[in-house]
């Protein structure tokens, strides 16, 4: 099979992450963890804004560690300067909360941010250790589909993977992560999200690390990332964020937008 | 002569399946109810539970994602229970339902066969207005204390239901915070509402009024994506009598597809006055 990328050896290392949601605190955290760990490639899912501070501030950060960056909805959104983010919210608690993100967001970020978001690709295909590795923001049919593990049962997955190509499809979207194998062997990993905690009461974030130094296998592992968690709460009250978003960064539990959540997923949330 | 065709809406994939399990069967009459169904309204009969595991398999073969079932009251089926537990062995379930049937027994075993699942069941109550002055009118006499009722008997077994809400009576500054205020009340720490435009089909044309003229779709309607959020878009609807393009066209003329789902899992026409509604409205009949 041709590569174009054979004049340099393949990656042993990868970490990947999504939803940014303009963290760039816990983006800086992610990326020194990569170099911690020896990461060769990183990539990042996509949705880079939104809920936090200072959309501004993981650009840089992301273009200098030389990420692979994807189009998520948010991205794609901001990047053409949509009315709103199109979330689809029926509650209207969780439009007031998506409306006022989303405001705050398109109007920080900057022209030449925008344009940049809006030229990413929404989709990488890999070929590692000999194993499709297919990553995608939400779904590889659609970018806003959300895939949580009590709504995306097995058969579906195996549906999915079987007409992407993959062996290994990476997702983000939802912002918890959950990895499962299915019996045919193929896999499915949802990185969560860097940008606020799993709503399970935890403070870190989360994001992946793959490892391809056995030959034939990929290996995966959930990194739990630490981060100045008070400081981004600070940022956040002085750009005047509700401070419903900054609950959730201090106690890890989420406050809005819940309405996207299954049965299974609210019911291990506070809210 | 119709001057102009309605739109065609392609169909990328199945991943919504609908279950009229009960057909038009149930223990309401509710005024608003857009499938005028009832006690005595039979023209959609129930789904053996043969039925409704011959189609939940044929559906798995086309990859669907997940299940609903509806009806009618899907409580009045009486293998409810088993098929409930045949839906969640293999993927996420949603029901809608009117809460009566729900009994203390009966949230205890919803709550077993929950937790027994990898898979998310979620539980659509319908309640029209948060007092009985305004919901009574529309769902019948006594019924706002029922509900309420079955409301709490699901948050003491640990179900948190998800209040679905007609807006027959319009909404105010006020509305949301009783609402959230009576889940309070009824110990739902994670309220979930969803808030439902009126149908102007069946007992709906009659209480308030049907559609007029000008509210049909034309060719060139349909915004981008809107594929993805129509009900029609990803799912179809099974009953007794055959496939439907949704939940809600199963008594409009003409709007049956199809004997099996196989034959149904193809673009449609929307030529039905709802699908006005649906558009107009942007009604998103999942959960």
């Amino acid at each position: 099979m041709p590569n174009l990328k054979l004049d340099h050896a393949p990656p042993q290392r990868i970490v990947v992450f999504g939803g940014v949601y303009n963290n760039h605190r816990s983006l800086a955290a992610t990326l020194a963890e990569a170099q911690r760990l020896g990461a060769d490639e990183m990539y990042c899912l996509g949705d880079m804004g939104g809920f936090g501070p200072n959309p501004d501030k993981v650009f840089p950060l992301l273009r200098e560690a030389g990420v692979h960056c994807m189009q998520g909805n948010y991205d794609h959104s901001v990047g053409n300067r949509l009315e709103d983010c199109a979330c689809g919210y029926t509650d209207p608690r969780d439009n007031h909360f998506a409306r006022i993100s989303y405001d705050y967001t398109l109007s920080h970020t900057s022209d030449a941010n925008k344009d940049w978001l809006r030229a990413l690709p929404t989709g990488f295909r890999r070929t590692w250790n000999g194993q499709q590795v297919v990553m995608a923001h939400g779904s590889t049919r659609r970018t806003n589909e959300f895939l949580w593990s009590s709504t995306s049962p097995d058969h579906f997955l195996e549906h999915l993977l079987r007409d992407a190509g993959a062996d290994l499809l990476l997702v983000t979207h939802t912002g918890i992560p959950w990895a499962r194998t299915l019996s045919s062997g193929r896999s499915v990993i949802n990185v969560g999200a860097i940008g606020r905690p799993a709503n399970d009461g935890n403070l870190h974030v989360w994001a992946v690390e793959l490892d391809l130094t056995t030959p034939g296998a990929i290996r995966h592992r959930f990194l739990p990332i630490s981060y100045d968690h008070a400081a981004l709460a600070d940022e956040m009250r002085d750009e005047r964020l509700p401070e419903e978003f900054v609950a959730t960064i201090l106690t890890g539990w989420w406050t809005t937008c819940l309405e996207i959540l299954p049965a299974k997923e609210r019911a291990l949330g506070r809210f | 002569m119709q001057l102009q065709a309605p739109p065609t809406l392609p169909f990328p994939y199945l991943e919504t399946l609908w279950l009229q399990v009960t057909g038009t069967l149930c223990n309401l009459t509710c005024k608003h109810c857009f499938i005028t169904c009832g006690p005595n309204n039979a023209s959609h009969p129930m789904m053996t539970a043969a039925q409704v595991r011959a189609s939940v398999d044929e559906a798995i073969g086309f990859g669907v994602r997940e299940f609903y079932f509806t009806g009618g009251e899907p409580f009045l089926h009486p293998e409810i229970e088993a098929l409930i537990a045949f839906v969640l062995e293999r993927g996420p379930l949603s029901i809608l339902t009117n809460g009566l049937l729900i009994d203390a027994p009966r949230a205890d075993r919803l709550s077993k066969l929950a937790a027994a699942s990898p898979y998310s069941l979620d539980l659509r109550i319908s309640l029209d207005g948060f007092t009985a002055d305004q919901n009574d009118p529309i769902r019948g006499r006594g019924t706002f204390e029922k509900i309420i009722a079955a409301v709490t008997l699901c948050a003491g077994a640990g179900i948190d239901p998800i209040l679905t809400i007609t807006e027959v009576v319009p909404a105010t500054e006020a509305t949301l915070p009783a609402f959230q205020q009576l889940l309070a009340n009824s110990g739902i720490t994670r309220p979930r509402l969803k808030f439902l435009p009126p149908l102007r089909l069946g007992r709906e044309a009659r209480r308030d009024r049907g559609y007029e003229d000008a509210e049909r779709l034309f060719d060139g309607d349909l915004l981008p994506d809107e594929v993805f959020s129509l009900a029609c878009g990803t799912g179809r609807m099974v009953t007794a009598k055959g496939v439907y393009p949704c939940p809600i066209l199963i008594e409009a003329p003409g709007a049956r597809m199809s004997d099996h789902l196989t034959d149904a899992l193809q673009p449609i026409q929307l030529r039905h006055q709802a699908c006005y509604s649906c558009h107009a409205e942007g009604l998103r009949c999942r959960t």
